[in-house]
């Protein structure tokens, strides 16, 4: 039997003697497993000196971590892989929506017809809840199944920590954690994604300010809003050569006011709510590694895509059901979704936007993938005259950007509304999904509502400062 | 059955086939249970996925596995448990990860410790296979990446290396599936009690902390008889570990015991 006083025996020596030792017990402690690991290492290992050998993993870091060229290429990088996801993603997501969309959703609607169900419940089932996935699989998909594959593929290449490297002093500065670089970027893909990937944060401050500005990086739900409004309202300022650019500038531009964004909210929150100094970390810059090509596209492909769209699909469908009612249901004359734009549209004029936007934004809060469907289903719903589309109250998407941009401009958008709607694309709240992973990763009420609200605030802020200078001008 | 031997021993008569059964994800019942440890970006959770066939995302940078991962395999009739821990450069720190990766090897009471370590950065490598080492007395040295360290004219003497650390050391490449069925078959081995590890302890260490240490020790020893990480708990108290004085005050160290009172003998059977 161990007596308890044998126990504080022990302890009470342990004290004395750490006293006696004084601070420095950890130093010799370590210096002397450093001493036998040198020791160790000097039996076994044999390096053959090769004098002149090219260093292949020197050269490349000296180039995209180097002071002046690491930025501008990681900007390059990021550049191409986002040019390779929208120019690739186009084809194979117009593939699936004339599949899903196209035909399957007329022989749906028959079969419905044909089976004697009202009206109404084959609406809400098949104008609603199939159409609103069958969006979200065509347009989430491709995109997703190119953008994760290239990222890891960038990754298990071993350039990641080089741009946590490269951005390290700038997080450093804003009090976060150099580590929010990676988090960052993986939010390019999906918000949930890199809120989840949060996880390599030890510190819990830094760890809640990489959450909380995740929504900062432009999801890629809203890369195809920002790229289909910024061809039609700022790509038309310009001669038609220029149009291309200057419209793919345009996104850019957003993209790093997002990055802007993120690092003015992160200082803002590390000197006031969430008040710490950075702390330090060492981050080992890993050797280059050709990526194994096969494996990559498996994991990216089943835990990464197929995860996030089947979240967003389980979202989607209740939101399809909610977009159809409300366009379809009546109260007095007016649909319900009528009756909101009719009351939110003095409000949303003041932020240059409109009501039907700031409608779209709550019933697609879901996925910000059927943003622009649900935005021209409810316009053509307010401008009637237009008959365009398979008939009001139901979410389309037009095979050309002119015949949309007619429809919004019959809908009486402008280029302000045009640039309001990609500034509130970008800052607005997370989607549903992103929520729920946030409160799942921080288990807190509180940081879920800041991390919620705290964007849409700041959205609805500099719309209404856009708009005020607009008129002004 | 799947077979995963793809080096140039599985033709060889001397090796015996290795039945191993990939089992993916956790079974509840196993005979022995593997913790997966190793500095960050050496090619653990790769390893794991090698042995259950599970596809954990690997990526080349340091930090990446961010939760605890488990999975199983069956190897001639003895089922495995593996976890594989957050990859750490040391196990002396207040971090979470360290903390976890310290607390499963000492209180998780796994049947080996599986240390995966970079073939081409050993000597940094090896300050946590040393820590390891004082807290354990039954580990298998994984020296992943051998073909890179082959690749920049690096040799490494195995033999002389697992003499001075008293534990298998197999060269791999597990990216490539080179060295798993050797890696197997240490562990086996020191399951099976046929390879008696005789782990590396600290040295050059001060005279007068080599004392203190020595002379607490003795003392947990003696409380303790059978204790064979006396060493690294001594440590650990005269740091000021509070988990370790906690574990002391409560009992929870009697358990530790238990576990390596057993140490040489057979694997205890149907631990789930």
């Amino acid at each position: 039997m161990i007596k308890d006083n044998d126990k504080t025996d022990i302890l009470e020596d342990a004290n004395r003697l750490r006293y006696e030792m004084g601070p420095n017990f950890h130093e010799h402690v370590v210096e002397s497993i450093y001493a036998d690991a040198a020791e160790i290492t000097g039996r076994s290992v044999l390096q053959q000196n090769q004098p002149g050998k090219f260093n292949f993993d020197r050269v490349i870091d000296k180039i995209v971590t180097g002071k002046i060229t690491g930025i501008p290429i990681m900007f390059l990088m990021l550049a191409i892989v986002f040019w390779l996801t929208v120019a690739g993603a186009n084809v194979p997501s117009a593939m699936i929506a004339s599949v899903l969309v196209d035909t399957l959703h007329p022989v749906l609607r028959e079969f419905g017809q044909g089976v004697g169900l009202p009206w109404w419940l084959n609406g809400v089932i098949f104008d609603g809840a199939y159409l609103a996935a069958a969006w979200v699989v065509s347009v989430m998909l491709p995109p997703m199944a190119i953008f994760f594959p290239l990222f890891t593929l960038l990754e298990d290449f071993g350039y990641l920590p080089r741009v946590a490297f490269n951005l390290d002093g700038l997080f450093r500065k804003a009090g976060a954690h150099g580590k929010q670089a990676l988090t960052m970027s993986m939010g390019f893909g999906c918000n949930a994604a890199g809120i989840i990937s949060a996880r390599i944060i030890d510190s819990p401050r830094e760890r809640l300010i990489a959450i909380i500005t995740n929504n900062f990086s432009l999801c890629n739900g809203r890369w195809p809003t920002q790229i289909l409004i910024s061809t039609i309202f700022i790509g038309s300022l310009v001669p038609a050569h220029l149009a291309g650019i200057v419209s793919a500038a345009a996104v850019v531009g957003i993209t790093l006011l997002g990055i802007s964004f993120m690092f003015i909210v992160s200082f803002v929150l590390s000197k006031t709510i969430l008040k710490g100094e950075a702390s330090a970390f060492s981050l080992e810059l890993p050797p280059y590694r050709p990526p194994q090509i096969l494996q990559t596209l498996y994991t990216s492909l089943i835990d990464r895509t197929l995860f996030v769209l089947w979240r967003a699909v389980v979202f989607a469908v209740p939101a399809g059901i909610v977009i159809y009612s409300s366009a379809n249901f009546h109260i007095g004359d007016l649909s319900i979704a009528e009756h909101f734009i009719h009351w939110a549209n003095p409000f949303g004029l003041l932020l240059g936007l409109n009501g039907i936007i700031l409608l779209a934004y709550i019933i697609a809060i879901p996925a910000n993938e059927i943003v622009v469907p649900t935005i021209l289903m409810l316009t053509t719903l307010m401008v009637k005259s237009l008959g365009l589309g398979s008939g009001a109250g139901i979410m389309f998407e037009l095979d050309s950007v002119a015949d949309t941009a007619m429809i919004l401009h019959a809908g009486g958008w402008t280029t302000l509304t045009g640039i309001n709607l990609m500034l509130f694309s970008l800052l607005h709240n997370p989607c549903s999904t992103t929520i729920y992973t946030i409160y799942k990763e921080t288990g807190s009420v509180k940081w879920t509502v800041i991390a919620t609200f705290l964007p849409i605030l700041m959205g609805f802020l500099i719309c209404y400062l856009v708009a005020s200078l607009w008129g002004i001008l | 059955m799947e077979t995963i031997d793809k080096s140039a021993c599985a033709d060889c008569p001397i090796n015996t086939p290795i039945n191993l059964k990939r089992l993916g994800s956790v079974e509840a019942k196993y005979d022995c249970l593997i913790a997966l440890a190793g500095n960050p970006n050496t090619g653990k959770s790769t390893v794991f996925n090698r042995l259950t066939g599970l596809k954990q995302h690997t990526g080349n940078w340091p930090g990446k596995t961010v939760s605890r991962a488990e999975g199983g395999f069956a190897l001639n009739d003895r089922k495995f448990r593996i976890v594989d821990l957050p990859g750490t450069y040391s196990l002396l720190s207040t971090s979470t990860d360290e903390e976890i990766a310290r607390d499963f090897i000492l209180f998780g009471q796994p049947d080996v410790t599986l240390i995966v370590v970079d073939a081409t950065r050993l000597e940094r490598n090896l300050n946590l296979v040393l820590q390891i080492l004082e807290i354990t007395d039954r580990a298998v040295l994984c020296l992943n990446l051998i073909d890179e360290a082959e690749r920049h004219g690096i040799t490494i003497d195995t033999r002389s290396l697992s003499r001075d650390l008293g534990i298998p050391v197999v060269p791999a490449a597990a990216r490539e599936g080179r060295g798993i069925s050797e890696l197997l078959k240490s562990i086996e081995e020191v399951i099976e009690g046929k390879f008696i590890c005789k782990p590396h302890r600290i040295k050059n260490l001060l005279p007068e902390i080599e004392a203190a240490i020595l002379g607490l020790s003795n003392k947990i020893e003696n409380l303790y008889p059978g204790i064979s990480n006396a060493r690294w708990i001594a440590m650990r108290l005269l740091e000021g570990d509070q988990k370790m004085i906690d574990a002391i005050k409560n009992g929870g160290i009697v358990e530790i015991i238990g576990r390596n009172m057993s140490n040489n003998g057979q694997a205890k059977i149907d631990k789930g």
